[in-house]
């Protein structure tokens, strides 16, 4: 079972963990990608993902489907918040369920890269000081060496 | 000269100041056309040299044709995660 999202609310994790999870499988991986306080050395207070819906959930579709002929029997679930998240909320959520343990890691590692590479979401970051900037990563932000 | 709707997002469209514009382009029609007709708009100057685009929800080259109808979107670099 394959199943892809983009989603407004909160995500559940442990509900995505039920979901994969059967009296065949004997691994279960559970990837969460959580707002963090700091990036680039900026405290950082949120964070608001937008996306291109319809793409984004066309292309979580078509990384989950090449996921599911790389990683043959896997239980897929992957789901990607939009809005305004704070600190340590869950903005992506990766779970995968194999009889063996290799394929349901390395299907969650796939995923994730595939996902950051190619699917049509950005952040808009909110910094401590009041300031806001669109999250580039094709930009490499030089940060000055502290003693 | 047919004329293409095209969707921006995040950065692109703080720059165009819209969620969509209309460009001019040739009959026939490429990506690589679109593109050059949104550098000439007010805010094109903030493209990079190869920005990508997405035609009918899927990412586009740039020598692949375009026709109205179709849904067109210029693509700022992906953050998701």
């Amino acid at each position: 079972m394959i199943r892809t999202a983009v989603v407004d609310a909160a995500i559940d994790s442990a509900a995505l963990v039920r979901e994969v999870t059967s009296r065949a499988t004997g691994a279960t991986t559970l990837f969460l990608g959580t707002v963090r306080d700091v990036n680039e050395g900026r405290p950082v207070t949120g964070i608001e993902y937008s996306a291109y819906t319809a793409m984004a959930s066309d292309e979580l579709a078509r990384i989950a489907h090449e996921a599911s002929e790389q990683f043959d029997g896997i239980r897929l679930v992957v789901e990607h918040r939009v809005g305004t998240l704070g600190l340590t909320d869950v903005s992506v959520a990766i779970a995968v369920a194999h009889a063996r343990r290799a394929p349901a890691l390395d299907a969650s590692r796939f995923v994730i890269e595939e996902l950051k590479r190619r699917v049509p979401i950005w952040k808009r970051e909110h910094y401590a000081d009041g300031e806001w900037q669109w999250v580039d990563p094709t930009v490499t932000t030089q940060t000055v060496p502290t003693p | 000269m047919p004329h293409l709707e095209v969707l921006l997002f995040a950065s692109y469209a703080d720059a165009f100041g819209a969620s969509a514009v209309t460009v001019a382009v040739p009959e026939i029609a490429t990506v690589d056309d679109v593109v050059g007709a949104l550098r000439a708009l007010p805010g094109g100057g903030a493209l990079p040299a190869r920005p990508l685009v997405a035609v009918d929800r899927r990412y586009a080259p740039g020598p692949i044709p375009v026709r109205a109808g179709q849904e067109i979107a210029l693509i700022p670099p992906v953050a998701g995660g």
